[in-house]
């Protein structure tokens, strides 16, 4: 481990690339001070107990990021308003499941007679964009433009010149689609979340393209990862991968670990202001200051769980930060459960003697929404 | 054996009288403190522990079986069962309890966790009538159930607390047309004040509900073969009504301690912060504790004052630290601080409480609005915040459960999300507690003005 520098520096560390691969001791270092006040002047909270209780702290407004007019860059009540209307169109528990499983195995059925496969390229990539289409709505016929748009959306968080105006493009062509479905389904109602808010009274259209372009947005590269992340994990743990392999059952809590250990949305950096001064383990955020909530440092924090850097599925009360919490807790977490555990358990099953060929593997620039861009790996088939 | 060792965590004998919600965590968390002696746990009612919470929703709905509720078992927990045998008396010198059964049941460290039963109509006769309720236990929700089933041509609720506001809000899910009848100005003003309460005449009226506050029910009236037909209220109306709820609170279940010396009565059974029972000198006792809805205990929050809660989170927690101090020596003693927290669902809203409202007397709404019925409300004593209430906003309450613990100031001064565009407190307007309703009383029987008569119904217990 090379030196640390001082504690000002340390978000500068974990946003640099060449930290993306293990930040862990980095959060570490963190922790070591709960509330950090950044060069930039916003405070850094890293401690499970602040952000915790920062989640849930009426005096802190979400409205500093980029929702895209969406209920999660919004406070209530406009939040409440269209985060509720939106809860009771979205089909996110048991009854999705058959559909889980068949995307899935389409998916794994189409690695026969390979030898090397792309865990994300393959399978983490395809398969939620495929999921939320059908959630939303979208005709089969559809969803192949939602891949392109999907991913040239959220290259938009990529610092690289020239990703913006791609991205710019596709969100505009994808809104400009989803309203024309929105207003064939005001007139002829069909299945999915647009047309069911569609025909709510006084729903106008701009916020029902805000809804399903977060749902898309937020559902997509989150569960992309969460899938790479768990294989990586499961991969670096052979005995944890034979023990899924015999129990499909053990998806479950370990897809809760993994939310703990390699949380998708590693930090929230500018999302939280304060509404006023604002205590927090002895230090004042002072008013107007942006709040970071490092919530892959709050979840390996040893204060809350033993032993932290050990990947356990079988650990108990397991109260991690991966959805978030308070109101903006995630609004999918039934259905990104179920999508991971699926992935999992069925990759767990089929492939036959999995190998990391890169470890680690490459991973995305993003240090937000981190995960291997690629997660190569050699296997003998597929059962 | 010395005096001090009976109930070590090494061994002696430990009874738990009360194999409801409270018994049953006492019950594990002996047994996960590490304490290896015999273990008896004595319940009145036949089954084995189940959750209440759900009997006055999803079970009265058929959305799940009454069987269902049976509460999860932390672990296999080694202990010996008397379930459907009341105790029913406690011989503190002998160390021994009997039961109904006339059973002796000898201990060195006893728990009592009776709880409450639901408080009956007043009238034995009226309350006899075929279609007469009250909610309380699995088997009182299967009655309510085949009432209900059997379509009633109107369902009365008498009293507008939590549990006859979830009866009446399951009644209109059910389609039944519901009466529902309250002495207090509001629903829930016992618990929560009159000006919270009147979001809930809204809920009860746009669920369409016949709410009917300021009236009391007088009398029930069968027809001649036992069943419940008509009601009578002390505004002269009368209603026709097939079944009839009754749900005006509960009484505590501490008559089988008349006579032990302890410091037990109407009001619960009186303890110290370490769930130490009292005796009837204030004396506290060694091996003798309490938990759960029976118990009454100082809270330093709320200025010591003795409270008994009859909440699912009071009944676990309390219960988790009479356990500890059950079997720990005075130095590694815990004093229970637990805030109260409950929850209710009834029309579509979710109510969730922390703190206890009812101590304070001032309320400010800071977040949302009552007329949009989702808000949170917040409760002053003497310049502190006591309590805090929500509709539909329950995921802000750790932050007010934490101000409540700070003793932060009332009326709050901090910017926040979601603020009304007034913020100015109000008097609570709860009930005044210097009007008697559990002391002795006049009753009027009767129904037409030339058949009054009156009648002293004494103070019950």
């Amino acid at each position: 481990m090379t030196a640390m520098g001082t504690p000002a520096d340390l978000l500068g560390q974990i946003l640099d690339y060449a930290n993306r691969a293990n930040p862990y001791p980095l959060y570490a270092e963190l922790r070591k001070t709960p509330v950090l006040r950044a060069p930039n002047g916003s405070y850094v909270v890293s401690t499970y107990r602040e952000v915790t209780a920062l989640i849930r702290d009426p005096r802190v407004s979400n409205t500093g990021g980029a929702g895209g007019g969406s209920f999660i860059g919004m406070d209530p009540p406009g939040h409440d308003r269209l985060r509720r209307a939106a809860t009771s169109h979205f089909d996110q528990y048991d009854t999705v499941r058959p559909e889980l499983e068949r995307i899935v195995t389409g998916l794994i059925d189409q690695m026969h007679g390979r030898r090397q496969i792309d865990i994300v390229d393959d399978l983490a990539y395809p398969y939620p964009v495929a999921v939320i289409c059908e959630r939303l709505g979208v005709p089969d016929e559809d969803e192949p433009r939602f891949h392109p748009w999907a991913e040239a959306i959220i290259t938009r968080l990529d610092p690289r010149p020239g990703q913006r105006d791609t991205a710019a493009r596709a969100q505009s062509e994808m809104d400009e689609y989803m309203s024309g479905l929105i207003e064939r389904f005001r007139a002829d109602p069909g299945p999915g979340l647009l047309s069911g808010l569609a025909a709510e009274e006084g729903m106008a259209t701009e916020d029902i393209v805000a809804t399903g372009r977060l749902l898309l947005i937020a559902g997509h590269e989150t569960t992309v990862n969460l899938i790479a992340n768990g294989m990586l994990t499961l991969l670096r743990h052979p005995d944890l991968l034979a023990r899924l392999r015999g129990d499909a059952d053990l998806a479950v809590p370990l897809v809760e670990e993994l939310l703990r250990y390699e949380p998708p949305v590693q930090l929230l950096a500018r999302a939280n202001v304060a509404l006023d001064d604002i205590e927090v383990a002895g230090t004042t955020i002072p008013e107007g200051a942006g709040i970071v909530l490092v919530l892959a440092a709050a979840n390996r924090d040893p204060d809350r769980f033993a032993d932290p850097d050990r990947f356990d599925p079988d650990r108990q009360d397991n109260q991690h930060l991966g959805f978030f919490g308070g109101i903006h807790y995630c609004f999918g977490a039934a259905l990104a459960r179920q999508e991971v555990q699926v992935a999992l358990a069925e990759l767990a099953r089929r492939l036959e003697n999995p190998r990391l060929l890169q470890d680690p593997p490459p991973y995305r620039q993003n240090p937000t929404l981190r995960g291997p861009r690629h997660l190569p790996v050699q296997i003998d088939g597929v059962r | 054996m010395t005096g001090t060792d009976h109930a070590s965590r090494a061994g002696g004998r430990v009874v738990i009288v009360g194999a409801s919600l409270a018994g049953l965590r006492a019950a594990e968390a002996l047994r996960a403190e590490g304490f290896t002696g015999t273990l008896t746990l004595v319940g009145d009612e036949p089954y084995e522990p189940y959750d209440r919470p759900p009997l006055s929703k999803q079970v009265l709905l058929g959305r799940a079986d009454a069987n269902s509720t049976m509460l999860p078992r932390a672990a296999a927990l080694e202990a010996e069962w008397r379930l459907g045998v009341p105790a029913d008396a406690l011989d503190l010198t002998a160390k021994q309890v009997r039961l109904a059964s006339g059973e002796q049941v000898p201990f060195d460290r006893l728990l009592i966790a009776t709880g409450t039963r639901a408080r009956p109509w007043p009238n034995a006769a009226e309350a006899a009538l075929d279609g007469v309720l009250v909610l309380r236990t699995s088997d009182d929700t299967a009655a309510l159930r085949r009432e209900l089933a059997a379509g009633p041509r109107r369902v009365l609720v008498v009293g507008a607390g939590f549990t006859g506001s979830e009866i009446a809000s399951a009644c209109r899910e059910l389609r039944l047309p519901v009466t529902v009848v309250e002495r207090a100005a509001t629903p829930l003003a016992g618990a929560l004040g009159a000006v919270v309460g009147s979001v809930a005449i809204q809920l009860h009226r746009e669920h369409g509900v016949d709410l009917r506050c300021g009236v009391s029910v007088t009398a029930l009236e069968g027809d001649s073969s036992g069943h419940l037909r008509r009601a009578y209220l002390d505004d002269g109306t009368t209603l026709d009504v097939d079944v009839a709820v009754v749900a005006l609170g509960s009484l505590r279940n501490t008559e089988w301690l008349r006579g032990s010396g302890l410091g037990a009565g109407p009001r619960g059974v009186a303890c110290d912060a370490g769930c130490r029972v009292f005796d009837m000198y204030g004396i506290v006792t060694d091996d003798v504790f309490a938990a759960g809805d029976v118990a009454r205990y100082p809270h330093p929050v709320f200025g010591f004052e003795f409270l008994a809660l009859e909440h699912w989170s009071n009944a676990v927690e309390q219960a988790q630290v009479a356990a500890h101090n059950m079997v720990s020596s005075q130095s590694e003693r815990r004093p229970y601080l637990h805030v109260p927290t409950f929850w209710s669902f009834q029309f579509g809203v979710g109510i969730k409480s922390v703190g206890v409202p009812s101590y304070g007397e001032e309320v400010i709404v800071t977040q949302g609005s009552a007329d949009e019925r989702r808000f949170v409300a917040l409760y002053g004593h003497q310049g502190r915040t006591v309590g805090a209430v929500t509709f539909d906003q329950g995921k802000w309450l750790d932050f007010y459960r934490r101000q409540i613990e700070m003793a932060a100031p009332f009326p709050p001064a901090y910017r926040n999300v979601d603020r009304p565009a007034s913020r100015r407190p109000v008097p609570a307007e709860f009930p005044d507690p210097a009007v008697p309703t559990e002391g002795p009383r006049i009753e009027r029987t009767g129904h037409s003005p030339a058949e009054w008569a009156w009648a002293l119904v004494p103070a019950r217990a």
